[in-house]
């Protein structure tokens, strides 16, 4: 819960969370390094001075650090888990389903635990998508489109194998797919950032809601255009948000672009734990105004209403939460409850 | 003494490489390799043989737009006259190994990925970052031109000779880099002010022509910002006691790693 200096409680669903492992126990090879290294770098230069950690506490932060964070220290009521694999860098995956499940087992009411698959995997890909919906009734899933697999350099949403898995994904209700563009496709000779790919699958799956991190950039024009015309394409704010430090001038013309094209009830809030904390984050959007000039350029502004939305309501909306059943649930249970 | 009959000040093989590193650009962000820090080391010795290494701010930085720039390095210095053998290390990437073997070798990308590319090589993209470079030149000269009063109805008329005569302050950098972009692919004549494909700009269309432009620079300024933070934050780490320090690139002790699990 984010207390505004007026008082008022905002309810924060931070969309885009991860508990991994990168130490290096887990790396095995030199891209798992690498891998965690890039985190890292994201890490030092985006975030305030003070709030910057050391590199084996990154590596590998505890279920205790991911609570503190993000539910004690940090404003968040719900946070969503993504699991990304990466099991050709890691010997026992990055973040998969079953360390997210675990810690979110521990802590109800609190988390919402994302799967993850790779339509490469043909077959086997379906498989594990019923496991994992059997299993941990999934809601959404988080694509890694730059993931290697073998000889593989990435995939493409709309590869004919991809298309199986979200028709399968469709059928059994997993309706959010977060997708997050790295910075390499396949054909390797095109565009690195191109993400095309998405306004093909949200045209061909209408049922699904498809959520783009870092909205696209540093394609953002083009995920503008897909996000106005695809009525079920959303743009994450992470990667983006914590410019509001660094470059505050910067993020606002970002967040007017986003406003002007997309519009208030299409944007969510996410910080990309434990890349960047949500406390600074969340303290930092509700007091930025928007440049007088910038404002005027797009014609947008961004209210308090607008930022409660992107805090919480548009993400709660996608994921069926009832934010006050929620809130009134979050109250009643003691805060350290499954604090070990 | 004429001063005209002066020949040039001897310019050293070795700086006459950096000259030609300054001309390579990194694709993405249209700044130059030597500006970004990139380049870490030039080598020329005396049979004409050079070397240059560089390395990006991420293992990652993707394989297409880190072989245009291994790809323009190599030609760069290949295009001055007394080098007889040159080559081109990128350093700590994940395709380095192949991308250099097949750069230095006078190759193609899909020599490098073999399999993964569609036929053509990468043509079609130095063109889109072409236009992209152009576009995010123009947004600032057009920026100065409105700071020195200039409306959209004169704006679409002026005529580039007038542009070139006009100081535009701390935009004359971005000046010069348009009108070298345009001179180099043809694109301006008269007027001062086109589209990349030759299209005279109209008043009515004025306001949705910048925010192309804005969105384009936007986009460049993300990928900029990023890379330049990460080229910093690249080998630097913060031990337990919160201080900072480099860390030179070494790569992982995975025997030692197996036994501490």
């Amino acid at each position: 819960m984010f207390i505004t200096p007026e008082g008022k409680e905002i309810f924060v669903l931070d969309g885009h969370t991860h508990f991994w492992d990168g130490s290096p126990e887990n790396q095995a090879n030199i891209h798992g390094k690498q891998f965690i290294d890039c985190f890292y770098a994201y890490h030092s230069n985006l975030s305030p001075k003070d709030q910057l950690w050391p590199k084996a506490k990154f590596e590998k932060y505890t279920e205790a650090d991911l609570y503190q964070d993000l539910f004690i220290d940090g404003p968040d009521d719900v946070a969503i888990l993504n699991s990304t694999y990466l099991k050709d860098f890691y010997k026992k995956g990055f973040n998969t389903i079953e360390r997210n499940a675990s810690v979110a087992k521990k802590y109800p009411n609190r988390f919402i635990v994302n799967g993850a698959f790779d339509p490469r995997d043909g077959e086997k890909a379906l498989e594990y998508i019923h496991w994992m919906k059997e299993t941990y009734d999934i809601k959404g899933v988080k694509m890694y489109t730059a993931e290697w697999n073998g000889a593989s350099k990435g995939w493409r949403l709309d590869d004919p194998d991809a298309y199986k898995c979200f028709e399968l994904c469709d059928k059994l209700g997993i309706k959010n797919i977060h997708v997050h563009k790295g910075p390499t496709i396949i054909p390797l000779n095109k565009d690195a950032f191109d993400v095309h790919d998405v306004d093909h699958a949200a045209t061909d799956f209408q049922g699904l809601n498809w959520i783009v991190e870092h909205c696209g950039l540093p394609r953002l024009d083009d995920f503008c255009w897909i996000a106005t015309q695809e009525t079920n394409v959303y743009g994450g704010l992470a990667v983006a948000l914590p410019f509001i430090h660094a470059r505050p001038r910067y993020f606002a013309e970002v967040i007017a672009e986003l406003l002007f094209w997309i519009g208030p009830d299409k944007i969510l809030f996410g910080s990309d734990y434990a890349i960047w904390t949500p406390k600074w984050l969340v303290e930092k959007l509700w007091a930025f105004q928007i440049p007088e000039d910038i404002a005027a350029e797009r014609g947008v502004q961004l209210t308090d209403e607008i930022k409660e939305k992107i805090l919480g309501l548009n993400a709660a909306k996608l994921y069926n939460i009832d934010v006050e059943a929620r809130k009134a649930e979050l109250r009643a249970q003691p805060i350290s409850i499954a604090a070990e | 003494m004429n001063i005209a009959t002066l020949s040039p000040l001897p310019v050293s093989r070795h700086d006459q490489v950096w000259a030609a590193l300054d001309l390579v650009t990194d694709p993405e962000l249209d700044e130059p390799i030597t500006d970004m820090g990139f380049v870490e080391m030039v080598a020329v010795d005396a049979e004409g043989g050079v070397q240059v290494s560089f390395r990006l701010p991420t293992y990652w930085c993707s394989p297409n737009f880190a072989f245009l720039m291994a790809q323009d390095i190599k030609s760069g210095i290949d295009a001055l006259p007394w080098v007889r053998q040159s080559d081109v290390q990128l350093l700590d990437h994940m395709a380095a190994d192949e991308m250099n073997r097949v750069v230095n070798a006078g190759g193609f990308f899909s020599d490098v990925f073999n399999g993964l590319t569609k036929g053509e090589d990468l043509q079609a993209l130095r063109e889109k970052f072409a236009v992209k470079a152009f576009q995010r030149r123009q947004e600032v000269v057009i920026k100065a031109l409105q700071a020195l009063g200039l409306t959209p109805e004169t704006l679409v008329a002026l005529p580039l000779a007038t542009l070139e005569t006009l100081n535009l302050g701390e935009a004359e950098g971005a000046k010069a880099r348009y009108l070298s972009l345009a001179h180099s692919k043809a694109i301006l004549t008269n007027l001062a002010l086109t589209t990349y494909q030759r299209a005279p700009l109209t008043v009515v269309g004025f306001a949705d022509y910048m925010g192309l432009l804005r969105s384009v620079r936007i986009n460049m300024e993300f990928s900029g910002s990023l890379c330049r933070g990460l080229k910093t934050s690249r080998y630097q780490e913060i031990d337990s006691d919160g201080v900072l320090s480099s860390v030179p690139f070494a790569p992982p002790d995975l025997t030692q790693a197996k036994h501490c699990g």
